[in-house]
């Protein structure tokens, strides 16, 4: 497997100065090495409980009774509890980011299989476990819903009404409706779509599904809450500790200083651990029995917790007898399961872009979240982007085909131009589509022909390119002190669960400040301390943390010069800080503090047409391509080459991006290739890691390459955008387009399993094969 | 029903009170505070619990606590030098090919890699993609993990001079 960065051998030196665009290794690397890096599923707390979970069996009912009394009496058990026990020490029990849906525990209804029912709380978790087998549920079954088509007609509804939750700026829209399994419906209506259609020379229209996959973070969930009547500290695998501060401070009715947040380092998170998960449930444990208590789920109770939505997305596109692309509309339905969790966003900010990097002039975009009766659907590294580029990029080679253009310049033809609007209205600036694109098409030499393979191998490529709209508006704050010794030390709340957000952020305070990058600390997360942020998520860490660090280090730096004035050195004096300290303080004593905050501006759509002129503070963009063999005989594609570019702006940390840009890559080649959740009657048919498959080592690509095209972000921290989702966008229709490219069959769902690629064979080949069923 | 096992543990003669049903990852890490092998699959499919016993990887997380008794168990912890807090060429290579993102299968790599080397101490690419195909990454540090064993091969055949 090749990578076009060199491996670095040796680290490069601590130096002072230029800490940006340094591949300094990760600051935890050592901790990571040899196994003392804390996470909160190996966590214990003296006098510590284990929650083990009884969960729903059907996908939609009305809970008739609840038997405990089996479990109860098992020696070793300390307490039962159900939803009753919950709403006796939190009335109304409900959270959600976007509506407060969401129980900590099912009240008089379950709403799909495998939702938290009761709990069996004892010291042995094996006990807790045994206890749990013994709780008998009986329902009263409803009609339910699975698919995201059937519930836009509204004819099973998963709730009776829905509850708007209003805490982000972004969903303050969403309003409280009934008789609707629709969270959010956002429109974008640009120019006229129908006059444009009736004008093209040609019209296509397709549509494309998506499957139901999983963050799958190899740290199960895991949440441990310590309550009393002063206060109540939770240790959580979360992405978002303000978050879950301001959700628990709710549900208690309490101001958020009584609520306190602390995350160790994360097992990964991937959008899995966003928002609340397990912190309010083990929250309400804590309190009915005063005493600590570990909410840890197992690997197959991750399936039913949050995943990433199914989609159905219904694309039509105009094109004029130059090849340009008049008009474009997009109905996506997202299957958003039982809860909303962050779905409605999902939906709108996935909709800004629907229509893709390309210049139209008339787009319509309807995008659906909906309820259904399947496990809850959230963010997962893309906010819905990979499965709308998916549609939107396999459509935009099956058109270049049926016109017999080249699929490379069809869409070179109709990209995004600097200075143009996009969909939305804004102007298209600082987004390097064309050269992500040229970058990939050179790499995969394009321009000659590619041998189409002997025998039954036949070998086929394609491309993709996408852009997404960063995630607005929010805000981060860092603070940061310099002690009487000159070390510094940093606060802020993003996460570092794997991307190395703690080693850019030191390499920015360390570019501001000039001093080593490594020599930065950086507080471990906790909400006493460290200051408000909006969550790690959606790539924007690096610029918006990155400036609320950037300006923090420099008002330290502005008040080291004050202070370096007040006690009479000369202008441009670059005294040693403990020498600057002494001075001031006569003794190794005081500190100096700055303070960073960053929002950017942001314009909230028109309602009716979804237009503004401010969206998102920057672009990301993406290409990817891919050259297969297909196997004819078996349907098995082999990704002989797989190449991905970015635009990041400048790397901080060049040998991070290029591994962030490496791991969307592997993590997407599951969601295309083999991974999906066989959901039968509701039922998760395969949650365990022996029967849904993820990446291995062997199915990386024989030759991979990743790289961040030349950029700057003027507005940027110091030139940077975010990656961690980037490299995502691409991959499953490049792959697609390669198949067709190689064999002639086009597959409209994921995953491209071998079966999907062998059934489409024979269906081309006249002679297609019975289902199993 | 509780037992005592004893066991070398880390180079260290040690015993504990164990029941029938206890695996080895939750005895290491309730009893000896050994946090580095970790349960996450549960079925031994992914590689975060490995532990070295008689020298060999097993999957703590399904390999019963009872087996270990009278046996030498190896843990990550124990690839750093105990004295002087050196880090071994493994662990190095990791740290400089960037061969992790969250650390959270690390331990198991690590454990699976110097077995590799301590059984093929030149191994290609193919050995090694093999080697370790058993353990997952959900971050998707492959590339990296096996540039780190290249590099570890390397490093193992000219150790630095101490």
């Amino acid at each position: 497997m090749a990578t076009t960065m060199t491996q670095g051998s040796q680290v490069p030196p601590a130096k002072v100065g230029a800490q940006v665009g340094r591949s300094l290794p990760r600051l935890e690397a050592r901790a990571k090495v040899t196994g003392r890096a804390e996470y909160t599923h190996t966590m214990r707390l003296p006098g510590m409980l284990q929650a083990k979970i009884f969960r729903s069996t059907v996908a939609h009912g009305r809970i008739k009774s609840i038997d405990v009394s089996a479990a109860a009496k098992l020696r070793g058990v300390y307490r039962v509890i159900t939803a009753e026990d919950i709403c006796k020490v939190i009335p109304s029990p409900y959270y959600g980011p976007a509506f407060h849906d969401q129980p900590i525990l099912a009240i008089d209804k379950v709403h799909y299989v495998g939702e938290p029912v009761a709990v069996v709380l004892a010291a042995d978790p094996h006990l807790a476990e045994e206890a749990a087998q013994l709780i008998v549920a009986e329902y009263e079954e409803l009609p339910a819903v699975f698919d995201e088509i059937e519930a836009a007609d509204n004819k099973t509804l998963v709730h009776e009404e829905l509850k708007p939750a209003g805490t982000f700026a972004d969903l303050k829209h969403l309003k409280g409706r009934k008789g609707t399994n629709v969270a959010l419906d956002f429109k974008l209506r640009r120019g006229n779509v129908d006059n444009a259609f009736a004008e093209a020379a040609h019209v296509f229209e397709h549509t494309f599904r998506t499957q139901k996959v999983l963050h799958l973070p190899l740290e199960p969930f895991a949440s441990i809450a310590d309550w009393n009547e002063n206060g109540v500290t939770i240790y959580s695998a979360t992405q978002g500790p303000s978050f879950v501060r301001t959700e628990i401070a709710r549900l208690l009715g309490w101001p958020e200083n009584r609520v306190r947040i602390k995350v160790p380092y994360l097992g990964g998170g991937f959008g899995a651990k966003l928002y609340i998960k397990m912190e309010a449930l083990a929250t309400a444990l804590s309190m009915i029995v005063r005493r600590p208590v570990k909410v840890a789920l197992t690997m197959e109770e991750q399936f039913y917790t949050i995943t990433r939505h199914p989609s159905t997305f219904r694309i039509k596109t105009g094109v004029d007898k130059t090849g340009r692309i008049t008009a474009r509309k997009c109905e996506v339905y997202w299957n958003g399961g039982a809860y909303a969790d962050v779905g409605p966003r999902v939906t709108q900010k996935s909709g800004f872009t629907a229509s893709g990097p390309y210049d139209i002039d008339n787009v319509w975009v309807d995008s659906y979240g909906l309820y259904t009766n399947l496990p809850p659907a959230g963010a997962l590294r893309g906010f819905g982007i990979p499965q709308l580029v998916w549609g939107y990029e396999s459509h935009t080679d099956m058109m270049a085909r049926a016109l017999k253009l080249d699929p490379l310049e069809f869409r070179r033809k109709n990209l995004l131009r600097e200075g143009r609007p996009q969909a939305t209205g804004q102007i298209v600036r600082e987004v390097q589509l064309e050269a992500v694109l040229d970058r990939v098409a050179e790499r995969l030499n394009w321009g000659k022909p590619l041998p189409p393979g002997t025998g039954a191998q036949r070998r086929g490529r394609g491309v993709a390119v996408a852009i997404k709209a960063v995630i607005a508006p929010t805000t981060s704050v860092a603070n940061l002190t310099i002690a009487g010794d000159g070390s510094t030390t940093l606060y802020c709340g993003t996460i570092d669960m794997g991307q190395g957000s703690d080693t850019a952020m030191a390499q920015i305070v360390g570019e501001v400040l000039d001093i080593p990058a490594e020599t930065v600390r950086i507080v471990p997360r906790d909400t006493d301390v460290t200051p408000y942020d909006m969550g790690t998520l959606g790539s924007r860490s690096l610029y918006h943390m990155g400036h609320a660090v950037r300006l923090a280090a420099e008002e330290a730096r502005a008040k080291i010069k004050s202070m370096a004035r007040e006690v009479g050195e000369p202008e441009g004096s670059n005294i040693p800080l403990p020498d600057l300290f002494k001075k001031k303080f006569g003794m190794q004593a005081g500190n100096i503090v700055g303070t960073g905050t960053y929002k950017p501006d942001y314009v909230p759509p028109d309602p009716a047409t979804g237009l503004t002129d401010n969206v998102t503070p920057f672009w990301m963009c993406a290409a990817s391509g891919a050259e297969v063999e297909v196997d004819t005989e078996t349907g098995r594609v082999r990704i002989a080459h797989l190449i991905t570019a970015v635009d990041c702006g400048r790397p901080v940390n060049p040998k991070i991006v290029e591994t962030q840009i490496s791991g969307a890559v592997l993590m997407h080649l599951g969601f295309t290739m083999f991974e999906n959740m066989h959901i039968d009657a509701g039922q998760v048919t395969n949650a365990s890691l022996a029967d849904y498959k993820i990446p291995a080592m062997l199915d990386v690509p024989q030759i991979m390459e990743n790289e961040a095209v030349d950029s700057y972000l003027a507005s940027g921290p110091f030139g940077a955008k975010g990656v961690g989702e980037t490299a995502t966008f691409c991959v499953s229709p490049a792959i697609a387009n390669a198949i067709e490219d190689a064999c002639g069959v086009r597959l409209t769902s994921l995953p491209l399993t071998p079966e999907a690629v062998f059934r489409a064979l024979r269906e081309k080949a006249n002679a297609p094969l019975e289902d199993d069923e | 029903m509780s037992r005592t096992i004893s066991f070398i543990l880390n180079g260290e003669q040690v015993s504990a009170d164990i029941k029938p049903h206890h695996n080895l990852v939750e005895v290491l890490q309730r009893e000896f505070n050994l946090m580095g092998a970790r349960e996450s699959c549960g079925q031994g499919m992914c590689g975060c619990c490995t532990v070295l016993v008689n020298g060999a990887a097993v999957s703590g997380c399904l390999y019963l606590a009872a087996f270990v008794d009278g046996a030498q168990v190896e843990t990550v912890e124990s690839l750093a030098d105990e004295r002087t807090q050196a880090l071994s060429p493994v662990q190095e290579a990791f740290i400089e090919a960037g061969a992790f993102q969250c650390g959270y299968c690390t331990p198991g790599f690590l454990l699976m890699a110097t077995q590799l080397l301590d059984a093929h101490p030149d191994p290609d690419e193919d050995q090694i993609r093999h080697y370790l195909s058993g353990n997952l990454c959900r971050c998707g540090a492959y590339p990296e993990i096996v540039d780190a064993v290249k590099l570890a091969a390397r490093k193992r055949k000219n150790p630095r001079p101490s």
